[in-house]
């Protein structure tokens, strides 16, 4: 899966499943701060980004990332190329 | 003394989805039962039941408040909305104010099937989502409409079968009476999906008269054949009435009394002896004679036997003054775990605007039922004191009286 498809599909789900506002979306946009995403959400996103992407996001590679920039690049060394 | 009164109700029933729809259906004899193909190939003895519209809350409530709502709690979250606005509560006032909520509800068999569900299929809890346990408990109505409505009071789910939101109702007038709380939002919630009446159908206690539907449900009628589930929710705002009085909030009915007991014999046999003690408490909690009573909102669900032991318990205790008795669950069905509280709405309703709704379908009596007082149609009636009955399995038990604020 290459990167456009993975952020189009990321954009998809904040905005329709987490209900973020779409002016926030912004490749730096903190996940916490700016979209708003709280402790519950990221085990939703955890059911999300399997149904998605087919992976299960482990709680430890999640530590140092921050923005949905760097979201969108774990999910890429997960899937890109596949 | 403390009083207690009732200032805002709020109703989402297979009769109508706000206080207004469900006049017009009860002063109609309108009944709003149905049938679920679905449960038929599932494998229910019986695929009659309330048919309830799913509500749509997307846009109308926050996300991260939505998704711990099981179905139970999406009816009740409406249900509230409309009680608070009618008693001219917001959420501002709720933040200020301490107010308590007591809810009956239980079960909560969707969230639980659903997420057993994922996990025959996935192996894995983190893939249950965060919603699933908020979703699954109990106290899953109790726990979001606190929090949704940032309720700061006494907050506790009571489960006691179809007996529930009577009870709930029974706890709220306690703790305000008591001086412990000022209001107390009350109620009950009923699911109605596929998964929510299984292993009740499984006791053969439903009606299978499907060639009819609207007249399936028929209390005291000779020819009965069974109850029909249904749900829903409904939501009443308790209040002392002075506080009421100094918010100016509508004064729309008082909680007079309130009587339970529990039979104490097989878990699915209903007691006259056990109606009338819980009667019995509940008017001499009240104040008021039998004779006092213009009206009785009956449990009687369709049953054989329930329908019977609630004859024999109506007889006992009004068999002088024979007040008019009607069961609308010959409309709505058995709401259950919901039925206490929305049946006290009902019966709020028709005191505001005297008339007596049909336990329709009462064609002809059986030897017990042709001793009451039955409306088989609509009676145009002032309502000055009215009792309501709810009986639930385990020998449950509640009685609640209301009274007409002059």
């Amino acid at each position: 899966m290459n990167r456009e498809k993975i952020e189009e599909i990321v954009r998809n789900f904040l905005i329709e499943e987490l209900e973020v506002e779409e002016n926030v979306i912004a490749p730096d946009a903190l996940l916490k701060e700016t979209l708003g995403v709280d402790s519950l959400d990221f085990v939703d996103i955890v059911v999300i980004v399997e149904r998605n992407f087919g992976f299960k996001i482990k709680a430890e590679e999640m530590v140092d990332i921050q923005t949905l920039s760097q979201f969108c690049d774990y999910i890429e060394s997960k899937v890109g190329g596949k | 003394m403390r009083r207690v009164v009732i200032t805002g109700m709020g109703i989402y029933s297979c009769i109508g989805k706000n206080v207004e729809e469900v006049k017009t259906s009860l002063y109609e004899g309108k009944p709003g039962i149905g049938i679920d193909p679905a449960r038929k190939k599932y494998g229910y003895r019986s695929p009659l039941t309330g048919i309830v519209e799913p509500p749509v809350l997307k846009g109308l409530l926050d996300r991260r408040l939505r998704v711990g709502l099981a179905e139970e709690g999406e009816y009740a979250y409406l249900a509230t909305l409309e009680a608070f606005r009618m008693a001219g509560i917001d959420l501002d006032y709720l933040e200020k104010n301490e107010t308590g909520i007591f809810y009956g509800n239980d079960s909560s068999a969707k969230a639980v099937i659903e997420a057993h569900h994922i996990m025959e299929e996935k192996n894995d809890t983190a893939l249950l989502g965060s919603g699933a346990v908020f979703q699954s408990m109990n106290s899953t109505v109790t726990m979001n409409l606190s929090t949704i409505f940032k309720l700061q009071g006494v907050n506790m789910t009571i489960s006691a079968a179809c007996a529930s939101g009577s009870h709930s109702i029974g706890m709220g007038y306690m703790f305000i009476k008591q001086g412990l709380q000022n209001i107390v939002l009350c109620g009950g919630a009923q699911e109605t999906n596929l998964y929510s009446m299984a292993s009740f159908d499984a006791l053969s206690a439903f009606s299978t008269r499907v060639d009819n539907p609207a007249k399936a449900s028929r209390p005291f009628d000779r020819e009965r054949d069974g109850l029909i589930p249904s749900g829903g929710a409904a939501s009443l705002v308790l209040e002392e009435y002075e506080h009421a009085r100094k918010r100016g909030a509508p004064v729309l009915a008082e909680v007079a009394g309130y009587g339970f007991s529990s039979n104490g014999k097989q878990i699915s046999q209903p007691s006259d002896e056990g109606c009338i003690i819980a009667m019995e408490r509940a008017l001499n909690n009240a104040g008021v004679s039998a004779s006092g009573i213009d009206y009785i909102n009956a449990h009687a669900t369709s049953t054989p036997q329930g329908d019977m032991c609630e004859a024999i318990a109506l007889d006992a205790l009004f068999g002088q003054s024979r007040p008019l008795i009607s069961s609308t669950k010959s409309m709505t069905g058995h709401e259950c775990w919901m039925a206490g509280a929305s049946e006290i709405i009902y019966s709020v309703v028709m005191m505001q605007n005297s008339f007596v709704a049909p336990n329709i379908n009462f064609e002809n009596p059986d030897e017990y039922s042709a001793k009451l007082n039955i409306a088989a149609q609509t009676k145009e009636k002032e309502i000055n004191l009215l009792l309501s009955n709810s009986f639930g399995f385990g020998g449950t038990n509640s009685a609640l009286v209301i009274k007409k604020v002059k």
